[in-house]
């Protein structure tokens, strides 16, 4: 027979009125192999219904789960309870609007960071259906990939303290895009215009260097040496300005 | 009730949903998209290994054209595609990889020199041209007679997915996660929206468009062990299957991955058999080589997953506490390569297994990964059964894959469908007018709403909806697998027929206020049930084996009775589908023939059939390039 696994799961549903915040406290028999993607579905289906928490891929790779796990952020579905104690606490991501339970709104402060960040390609060339395409290297393609690797779950931006602190901190999810942009050659902005974007206190500036981010990041991408490189690149950009003036 | 109204409303959007969406907006028109989860937790992202287009850059993939990969996809689909579909992919294909390079997406490229690479096990060389330098180069996958595969690393739909939302953003489509349509809304001839349910709040809200395209993926969490995420469980399907006029073409053709890992049926790439992985039974001995002595572990996948399954019955499984499998092994393929080119499966293994592929064996087994049926639509991407209902990607039976898919021409139909269906639906608003029948509209918001109260009060019964779910399941995983015969398929009908009873009968337990997922369940489950049967009945019907659909008890490809689609409709109040039967493809370049894998016999077809539908083509009957 597995442990007896004690969950303590953060409930709260705005929607229902006079509903309020507490904690809730459920006990499930340990299996072999269980990931918290097994455990809470089970406590869904066979002891409460009304749980609400988020899963998609289940497989590490969209992050839909990420939560509050005995404190630290990370993507419910990859952790093992045989990993974990006997006792789990879970809560919803802070810094993200709760939707209900362990489910926090992610999409909507994703969109407005490709807004904020022009997520995308810019470009004066049009596309050619008939052209050959345009060459790269390899490695730079790489490299692109490397920084696009980041799943959107949250985990950075919720470990953050200057997002915690302020609303308008883009956070290191919003960073490592630009970062994304920046070494693509596809991607005709300059770094005057990258400065226009994070070269302020909501942006490069406003990071403390606490780097809680990178340790959370369950694709393990290289944000510390990112926002290093855009700190630095963004400085010079900003020195470069004032003697232009 | 919040009304919107757009151009163009696409539900769903991973990627075929974004890509139709792009094409509209970017001719002018108000496209909106609607998706359960932030679109870039779309299940497109999932697919790691590639998409398939024949650019011919790289070294093996030296001579290789449109052509080639038409024909490796028509004899992949055992003769059971659409032709004039196949040829439109196929020759599509290269150009979109093209365009999608040109929007951001970070495909590997060639690299010129000496390189080596795995095949079978053993070590081979290849040089790579100095001129092709810097373009899109490719890896090899299954069932293709050349290296066709564009990708980025093993990210391939992550990254794709990543380019096609920022391209959405830069048009400045509404994108809005969290809505769910529980309902199209129809007056039996014209679409002209959908009821959607908010899943932060709970609300019903109406979205009008001239146009809808459902994109919604395939159906595979019908399955109890499935490689899909948990949104891929039908929703898309369920509301157009709902309005009784439009049908699931080919329900019976499901296609099973080789390897998802044990026990918890999370994929890992077919890349890695492309790569050189082999596959080890309880011997840790090779045996796809004794049975596919050419193409061995790089057969296709409806071939791999059936001879995985003999192997396991002739006694030379794994045993374990969740059942049967077999090995999966790339340790030969060293550190450098599988911590970079595959590196998903390197994490999935660890953090789902505790196992280190450099010097573990992965267990794996054949599970339930594709759904070659959909949404029945023309080569426009028009669904039957209603105007200004429109469906691409997995979704949809559009039809190339017929009965069984070729591994990374799903990923690529999602942007080539799209890209193609995008602007039919293009063509089709331009000078279109429609009229918004307000009565319709309040009567489908009716329905739908009565529908929740009698969940949530238990009015037709309190079953529980994931008991109910969970019988469905299981009945597919015994009747409607790798093998079917006609004693499991009709059991399996009569099991279904009991479940669906149940599933009318289903009521809450929670309260259902809010973001309730209970709710969700129980608002789909009936319709999963009918697809349940749509498969199960239209596997019982087609007494041949072709492609994935392999009758224990009718082993020959039966071209003389079988060469036909089925479309299963579901009329108001019946019990069963009604099946009718179209013909596979109004043209064949390539006359059905053997597909040099996977054995067996085939009753040829009526030659004065074929040979009225033959047509010039740059291909000839032996499905080889002239």
């Amino acid at each position: 027979m597995g442990r007896q696994l004690e969950f303590e799961i953060f409930r709260f549903n705005p929607q229902k009125q006079g509903d309020v915040p507490r904690m809730q406290t459920y006990v499930l028999e340990e299996t072999t192999n269980m990931t918290l993607f097994i455990a809470l579905n089970r406590l869904r289906e066979e002891q409460d219904p009304s749980l609400v928490f988020d899963f998609c891929c289940r497989a590490g790779i969209c992050g839909a789960c990420a939560m509050v796990i005995n404190g630290r952020p990370g993507l419910a579905c990859q952790t093992k309870t045989k990993d974990q104690p006997g006792k789990i606490t879970l809560h919803p991501l802070p810094v993200f609007k709760l939707v209900g339970d362990l489910a926090v709104d992610t999409g909507v402060w994703f969109r407005e960071m490709y807004d904020k960040t022009e997520s995308w390609v810019h470009t004066s060339r049009t596309f050619d259906p008939a052209a050959q395409e345009e060459r790269m290297d390899n490695a730079v393609a790489e490299q692109i990939y490397e920084l696009e690797r980041c799943i959107e779950c949250g985990c950075c931006v919720s470990a953050c303290g200057t997002a915690r602190l302020r609303d308008d901190f883009m956070g290191a999810a919003a960073l490592n895009r630009i970062a994304r942009f920046v070494v693509d050659p596809r991607d005709q902005r300059t770094d005057s215009d990258y400065f226009e974007i994070i070269g302020n206190d909501n942006g490069i500036f406003g990071c403390m260097g606490l780097l809680a981010c990178e340790d959370v990041c369950p694709k393990g991408l290289p944000l510390q040496n990112q926002l290093g490189f855009l700190r630095r690149k963004m400085g010079i950009t900003a020195i470069k300005e004032i003697f232009r003036k | 009730m919040q009304t919107h109204y757009s151009d163009l409303l696409v539900i769903g959007a991973g990627l075929a949903g974004e890509r139709v969406a792009c094409e509209a907006a970017q001719n002018g028109f108000k496209a909106t998209c609607l998706s359960i989860v932030p679109a870039r937790r779309s299940h497109s992202s999932a697919a790691q290994g590639g998409m398939q287009a024949a650019l011919g850059n790289c070294a093996k993939g030296d001579g290789d054209c449109p052509d080639v990969h038409f024909i490796d996809t028509v004899k992949g689909s055992d003769w059971g595609c659409d032709q004039e579909v196949a040829r439109l992919f196929a020759d599509t294909a290269p150009i979109e990889m093209r365009r999608l390079a040109h929007w951001g997406v970070p495909w590997n490229r060639v690299v010129p020199g000496k390189s080596t690479f795995f095949k079978g096990g053993e070590k081979f060389e290849k040089y790579e041209k100095d001129e092709n330098e810097g373009l899109i180069t490719a890896r090899s996958f299954g069932g293709t007679a050349k290296w066709r595969t564009c990708y980025t690393s093993d990210g391939t739909g992550h990254a794709v997915m990543c380019t096609m939302d920022n391209r959405c953003a830069e048009l400045g489509i509404d994108v809005f996660d969290k809505k769910e349509a529980v309902s199209l809304i129809h007056d039996g001839e014209t679409c002209t929206g959908a009821v959607v349910r908010c899943l932060r709040t709970g609300e019903l809200e109406v979205f009008l468009a001239k146009a809808t395209a459902i994109c919604t993926g395939g159906f595979g969490r019908i399955y109890k062990a499935t490689t899909n995420a948990v949104i891929c469980d039908g929703g898309g399907h369920i509301i157009a299957h709902d309005t009784g006029v439009v049908p699931i073409g080919n329900p019976e053709a499901i296609q099973f991955h080789p390897t998802g890992i044990v026990p918890t049926d999370i994929l890992v790439t077919e890349g890695c058999r492309g790569d050189g992985g082999t596959l080890l039974d309880v011997n840790e001995e090779r045996f796809m080589n004794i049975y596919e002595p050419d193409k061995a572990e790089l057969a296709s996948r409806d071939v791999v997953s059936r001879w995985m399954t003999h192997h396991m019955r002739q006694g030379k499984g794994v045993k374990s506490p969740y059942g049967e499998h077999l090995w999966l092994d790339i340790r030969h393929l060293g550190n450098e390569h599988i911590s970079t080119k595959l590196r998903e499966v390197d994490e999935i293994c660890h953090h789902f297994l505790g196992v280190d592929p450099r010097h573990e064996l992965i267990p794996v087994r054949p599970t339930q990964h594709y759904t070659m049926a959909g949404i029945r639509t023309d080569k426009d991407g028009s669904a039957y059964g209603l105007k200004g209902l429109f469906s691409a990607g997995e979704a949809a039976c559009w039809d190339m894959h017929g009965f069984n898919r070729l591994g990374g021409n799903s990923l690529a139909e999602t942007v080539v469908a799209g890209g193609i269906i995008g602007a039919k639906i293009v063509e089709f608003l331009k000078g279109y007018e429609t009229t918004f029948n307000t009565q319709t509209i309040n009567q489908a918001v009716i329905k739908q709403r009565e529908r929740i109260d009698n969940l949530i009060r238990g009015k037709n019964g309190r079953l529980n909806v994931y008991e109910v779910r969970n019988e469905m399941q299981e009945a597919l995983m015994k009747g409607c697998f790798v093998f079917r015969n006609q004693q499991g398929l009709e059991e399996c009908v009569e099991t279904l027929q009991g479940t669906l009873d149940k599933a009318k009968r289903v009521g809450l337990v929670s309260d259902g206020t809010g973001p309730n997922y209970e709710l969700a369940a129980a608002l789909k489950i009936k319709g999963q049930v009918r697809l349940a049967l749509c498969i199960a009945q239209a596997a019982l019907q087609r007494t041949e084996s072709r492609g994935s659909h392999n009758r224990e008890d009718y082993p020959e490809r039966n071209d003389k009775d079988w060469l036909n689609r089925t479309l299963a409709y579901w009329p108001e109040n019946a019990d069963m589908p009604e099946l009718s039967y179209e013909d596979t493809t109004a043209k064949f370049e390539i006359p059905p023939g053997d597909r040099g894998y996977g054995g067996g016999t085939i009753i040829p077809a009526d030659e004065g059939y074929v040979r009225e539908r033959t047509v010039e083509s740059p291909v000839n009957e032996l499905g080889t390039k002239k």
